[in-house]
């Protein structure tokens, strides 16, 4: 009897002990990570819903009307400057992940099929350019796409063209062209991670099985890659929605991106509220518009199977 | 199919590069060109551009106030990048995804969005702008870079050494001071240059954020509306390049023999 209760009691304190170890272990990660946690809380998440309050109020002069209007939405969704900004930031970013992505695929499959011993050579080699300064690497393009630029005068030294063409630069093509060389390297290395944890026996399998290259591309590679697509399409989308270096640069008047409009509320045109109302608003289109793409490309991989 | 793909899928890599290249090799090759007006051929070649550099006094200002950022805000954001790293590696806990989510952030979204949110806090409490605030906005664009270098760093080492040390009666400090640090140092000095040459490239922050006190990219984004100042931009520019190149170089050579470190004392052990 006292027996059994001696065994019961240090195995119930064990376990007790266990529990409090558990916690502390949970306590001990959480205290860890709370610095970096409170740092982006206080500095990323406060700003933000700060941004969204501006959002609802508006601007009285040189002072901000607190009371809660919808008015920098109607404005920022209907004025027809708005909308057309807004819907050609879209239509650029969709172009710009299109391309990136699409240019990205056979490199990055190169490099995981193909690369040997050279993979971290490979990835290196691509992820240098990215580390150059951006503004200087949006001015090369101008230097390339300009008036007198490289291309202009080597496509007259060729006799390709008798005068420099001024189609080149200062359009949408051509702040679609830098995006896409700017974020080169956001696409290739997800894509890369995801083909390099595709598990090569399924390919043999698929192979054995009598599937050609095409098919079983088509039918294993392409599908287990998705998520490295998916991401390199999201983290090259979002981002470039708000760009405003390139279209300043190189867009000329054809070319200016949304956050041209809202850098100029937050600077000359100095209307806070409407400058909030487009952030949300773009941040809502482009997130909507980007689940809608993850959506149809996880449908359309379904489909294919 | 598969003798097409392996001779058409080099020459594609060789030209992908050729992409990714071409407009960087044009800044080295344009800032020795004695013309301001860049157009090939080249008429003639020169250094004069690089030799007015240090006789500019705005550019000098810049370049320090740009070292003084990129290297408070490597430090700070690599110090903030080992605690969420080291959370994450080691312990498990309730929100961990999400808040690993959270800091990861900043990589995902619009940096104009997070630029503008910041600036308006910023002004909203009464402070004014300066290098500090520029500091704070780039602590907060490194960490993700940071926690990604310093996650795999500390992941690729093997726990049973921190155990034995334990084991052996070293307390929690110094066995992170004795044997995790020693092993996740290249990791660190990595993160430290990774995140400096992102502060020192950086634009859309420091351009909100910097008040009357230029970074080195705002001195160029001044400079590159004066077609007659291209040149001295495009030498600084290759000076940068050359700077940046080297930093992130030694960070790869460190990352890469630390991991092989970890694989040869993971081999030993086993």
């Amino acid at each position: 009897m006292t027996a059994a209760a001696e065994g019961v009691l240090p195995a119930r304190a064990r376990r007790g002990h266990r529990k409090a170890l558990l916690q502390s272990e949970q306590a001990k990660g959480f205290a860890l990570i709370s610095p970096t946690f409170l740092y982006t809380l206080v500095l990323l998440v406060v700003p933000i819903l700060v941004v969204i309050a501006h959002s609802f109020w508006s601007q009285d002069y040189l002072t901000i009307d607190r009371t809660f209007t919808l008015q920098q939405y109607r404005i920022a969704l209907t004025e027809p400057i708005y909308r057309d900004l807004l819907m050609r930031s879209l239509v650029v970013s969709l172009l710009v992940s299109f391309f990136t992505v699409v240019l990205a695929y056979p490199i990055a499959f190169y490099i995981s099929f193909h690369g040997g011993r050279h993979k971290g050579l490979w990835l290196f080699l691509i992820t240098i350019p990215f580390w150059t300064s951006y503004l200087l690497r949006v001015m090369s393009w101008k230097v390339i796409l300009g008036y007198n630029g490289v291309l202009n005068s080597g496509l007259m030294g060729l006799g390709i063209i008798d005068e420099p063409s001024t189609a080149l630069l200062y359009n949408t093509t051509a702040v679609v062209i830098t995006l896409t060389h700017a974020w080169a390297a956001f696409a290739v290395l997800p894509i890369f991670v995801s083909l390099e944890k595709v598990d090569r026996t399924l390919i043999e399998a698929a192979t054995d099985l009598g599937d050609g290259p095409v098919r079983r591309f088509l039918r294993v590679t392409l599908p287990l890659s998705l998520p490295g697509v998916i991401s390199a399409i999201l983290i090259v989308m979002i981002p470039t929605v708000g760009d405003f270096v390139t279209p300043k640069l190189v867009g000329g008047k054809d070319g200016v991106m949304i956050a041209n409009a809202i850098q100029a509320q937050f600077g000359k045109a100095s209307n806070w509220p409407l400058g909030a109302a487009l952030s949300v608003s773009t941040m809502i289109v482009v997130t909507a518009m980007a689940a809608a793409i993850v959506l149809i490309i996880r449908w359309a991989s379904r489909l294919a199977r | 199919m598969n003798r097409i793909l392996s001779k058409w899928l080099p020459a594609y890599a060789f030209l992908y590069i050729v992409f990714l290249y071409l407009p960087v090799i044009f800044l080295p090759i344009f800032s020795v060109n004695t013309s301001a007006v860049p157009t090939l051929p080249l008429s003639g070649l020169t250094l004069k551009w690089y030799e007015e550099l240090p006789h500019t006094p705005a550019l000098l200002d810049a370049a320090w106030n740009s070292l003084i950022v990129g290297v408070a805000a490597s430090i700070l954001s690599t110090v903030l990048g080992i605690c969420a790293a080291r959370a994450i590696t080691r312990y498990r806990f309730p929100g961990r995804t999400a808040i690993n989510g959270l800091i990861m952030a900043p990589l995902v979204l619009p940096e104009i969005i997070v630029a503008i949110s910041m600036l308006l806090v910023i002004l909203q409490m009464g402070l004014s702008l300066s290098l500090f605030t520029v500091v704070l906005g780039h602590i907060l664009i490194c960490i993700p870079y940071s926690v990604t270098v310093l996650t795999s760093g500390f992941e690729s080492f093997d726990r049973s050494l921190e155990e034995a040390s334990a084991d052996l009666g070293e307390s929690a400090f110094g066995t992170f001071r004795r044997v995790t640090l020693p092993m996740v140092a290249p990791a660190i000095i990595s993160s430290l240059l990774v995140s400096f040459t992102i502060s020192l490239d950086e634009f859309i922050m420091a351009f909100f954020l910097a008040g009357t006190e230029a970074t080195l990219p705002v001195y160029i984004w001044g400079q590159l509306r004066f077609a007659a100042k291209l040149p001295g931009v495009l030498a600084l520019g290759t000076l940068l390049l050359l700077g940046s190149f080297i930093l992130v170089s030694i960070a790869e050579v460190l990352r890469r023999r630390a991991a092989r470190r970890a694989q040869t004392t993971g081999v030993a052990v086993a």
